[in-house]
């Protein structure tokens, strides 16, 4: 039965983990993350009999994710950015082997220990490799509470099929903001075997072996050859992005996530203005909808990329476009989130806009 | 050759019911790459004996190390995962917990579980999660060729220390099994050795002690043994065996640290 209520993101993506079927949680406290351990740790195993086992360091959880998971379970992990860091030996190591499994970065600012507010400073870390060797995650991007809770499912989803980790890059505002959210009826537990799982060789099938290790140099090719025509496959099945009044738009704020949602506001005060504002957000960030922003790019007179950072995304975005209009960026660090106003002014101020015959009486 | 020889050549010796020893069903036919005289193929042939002994082949998940045991799955025909470096314990961690009835052990270096995985080795036996950790002491880094183990004796020479291990500025070898063997968690701890055939007997039982307490849900086994290294120690292996005996076991001497039916510690405190 479909249920409304008003939660946390954080607590919403803890509920649709044990919703999910999820089979196992491991994690490890950190601000602004740890209602999702919290919430899991009151909850799940009564409702599901779903295990959650706090451990004693980020290391240790995401090598007990790799154990898990590599039983073919659903298994789910969570932490914010400097946790992140600490496991991305892990998760290099679950890239290459190929085990499914769900990561969960509630970014707050950076770098160091920073602060507990939002940032989307992870963005290279999630969407460039983060850990050593040539590998992806697949990169899901929230930007409501109601798909804190609705990209848990898919992401299961999506590990499973490509057998690869995948990300939900998220940040502390909407892990602590309170929304309406609409919750998805339960699936259930998995009950069958995957066929590469280590659960104990039966005599008809060999035995499995789960390793990143092809000392080989032919085979560790082979394998990452293996790895690339996967990501291949990704980008060409699994793009996601959403467009909001991008129709008749002369420019278009790109964004994801939260700052996405501001955009949003932003391109309707422009537009009470005259100026016809749209808004790109991708919704996967590996595979990125480079096609996608590229076609749109003909039909624009510019781009004002707006991040919670120092400029990630834009480097993607710059990449879509290839030069062929001008691209700007408006971004805010350390835990400060843009507000609408602040960037139709910017939106205003752009190079390429000043030139145009109404900007001057909105500076 | 008489008639008489010539029948003793053609009758067949090798018959079942003259079979006193044969290679376990769960070892492989597999050449292993260890270096001649080295104890990591004896550990891992007991292993087998122990699973094909007990039945459990197919209900027994390894965890392999980074180190010179990294490639243990190529020889134990069981499912089997490989871990980074030093985390073999949280990854049975994992794959315990989610399959409580299966029989799960992870196979570590003393590099990997008492200095970079000093952390994971320590909380998996206090939480006493129901696995057997194997842990095989050389006092030296196999795999990378040398270099000083926390296990290293003092005065002992590795390439990180051409002049012998100074304490004061290396600090002491670590008894991790000593340590470990006061966790709550830890149910049974014991130290043994395989340069001997008694000893190798010894070492077995402790195997198939450690699968059966884990079978009753009792908790974490540890067995330490306590090996050489031939090619890093730079000696022949009869020498690196001798050496063995007159330095290393005195220091971490053989016996049970701590076990259900009470006969312990006395190894711990060296007597
Ligand atoms: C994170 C990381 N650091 C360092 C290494 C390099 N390394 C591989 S094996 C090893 C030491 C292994 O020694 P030990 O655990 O004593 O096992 P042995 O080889 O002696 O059996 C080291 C340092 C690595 N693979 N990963």
């Amino acid at each position: 039965m479909k249920e409304l209520k008003l939660m946390k993101g954080n607590e919403a993506l803890a509920e649709a983990a044990i919703r999910s079927g999820c089979d196992a949680y491991f994690g490890y406290p950190i601000t602004p993350q740890s209602e999702v351990l919290e919430y899991l740790s009151t909850y799940a195993e009564q409702r599901t009999g779903m295990l959650v086992l706090q451990a004693e360091s980020e290391v240790a959880a995401i090598n007990m994710i790799y154990g898990a998971g590599g039983t073919g379970k659903r298994v789910m992990i969570s932490s914010s950015s400097p946790g992140i860091s600490l496991m991305q030996e892990g998760i290099s190591y679950i890239a290459c082997a190929e085990i499914p499994c769900v990561i969960v970065n509630v970014v707050r600012g950076g770098p160091g220990l920073g602060t507990i507010q939002p940032s989307q400073g992870d963005y290279f870390q999630a969407v460039k490799g983060g850990g050593h060797g040539d590998y992806k995650l697949i990169v899901l991007a929230p930007s409501t509470v109601q798909e804190m809770a609705d990209f848990v499912p898919r992401a299961f989803e999506l590990a499973f099929k490509y057998r690869n980790p995948v990300m939900i890059l998220t940040d502390g505002a909407l892990g602590q903001m309170m929304e309406k959210v609409e919750l998805f009826e339960p699936i259930p537990r998995k009950t069958n075997i995957e066929p590469w799982a280590t659960v104990g060789k039966p005599k008809t099938r060999e035995r499995n072996i789960l390793t990143s290790l092809h000392i080989e140099p032919d085979k560790m090719e082979q394998i990452n050859l293996h790895l690339q025509a996967k990501y291949k496959t990704i980008q060409g099945n699994e793009i996601e992005y959403e467009t909001y009044k991008c129709d008749d738009a002369d420019v278009i704020l790109t964004a994801y996530g939260l700052v996405a949602r501001i955009c949003k506001k932003s391109a309707d005060l422009a537009r009470e203005k005259g100026i016809k504002v749209g808004v790109f957000r991708p919704i996967t960030l590996f595979p990125f909808p480079y096609k996608q922003l590229s076609k749109l790019s003909g039909k624009i007179k510019g781009i004002l990329d707006v991040e919670m950072n120092a400029g990630q995304m834009v480097e993607d975005v710059r990449l879509a476009v290839e030069g062929k209009i001008p691209v700007e960026f408006h971004g805010r660090m350390g835990g400060i989130v843009p507000a609408p106003d602040e960037i139709l002014q910017k939106i205003v101020r752009m190079d390429f806009f000043r030139e145009e015959k109404f900007a001057g009486e909105l500076i | 050759m008489n008639e008489r020889t010539m029948l003793i050549e053609e009758e067949n010796i090798c018959i079942q019911e003259n079979l006193v020893y044969e290679k376990p069903k769960t070892l492989l036919d597999t050449p292993m790459h260890y270096c001649p005289g080295c104890a990591h193929g004896v550990v891992h042939r007991l292993l087998a004996e122990a699973i094909d002994e007990l039945g459990i082949q197919e209900d027994t998940i390894g965890v392999a190390p980074v180190g010179c045991s990294v490639f243990a799955y190529n020889y134990l025909d069981i499912d089997m995962q490989e871990a980074a470096h030093g985390r073999a314990s949280a990854v049975a961690t994992g794959i315990k917990r989610v399959l409580p009835d299966k029989y799960v052990f992870s196979y570590q270096g003393d590099g990997d579980l008492a200095a970079i995985g000093t952390g994971e080795t320590l909380h998996t036996c206090n939480r006493g999660e129901n696995i057997l950790i194997v842990f095989i002491n050389n006092g030296i880094y196999g795999m990378t060729g040398g270099q000083m183990a926390p296990t290293t004796l003092e005065g002992m020479k590795t390439t990180t220390t051409p002049f012998g291990r100074n304490v004061s500025l290396m600090g002491h070898p670590l008894k991790i099994t000593d340590l470990i063997a006061q966790l709550p968690g830890v149910y049974y701890a014991t130290r043994v050795a395989v340069n001997t055939p008694g000893n190798v007997r010894k070492a077995k039982k402790a195997i198939l002690k450690s699968f059966q307490y884990q079978k009753e849900k009792k908790g974490l086994c540890f067995i330490e043994v306590v090996s050489n290294c031939p090619s890093n120690w730079k000696m022949t292996p009869l020498e690196s065996n001798k050496w063995l005996e007159e330095n290393m076991f005195p220091f971490y001497p053989l016996g049970d640290l701590k076990s259900p039916d009470g006969k312990s510690i006395k190894a711990a405190k060296g007597e």
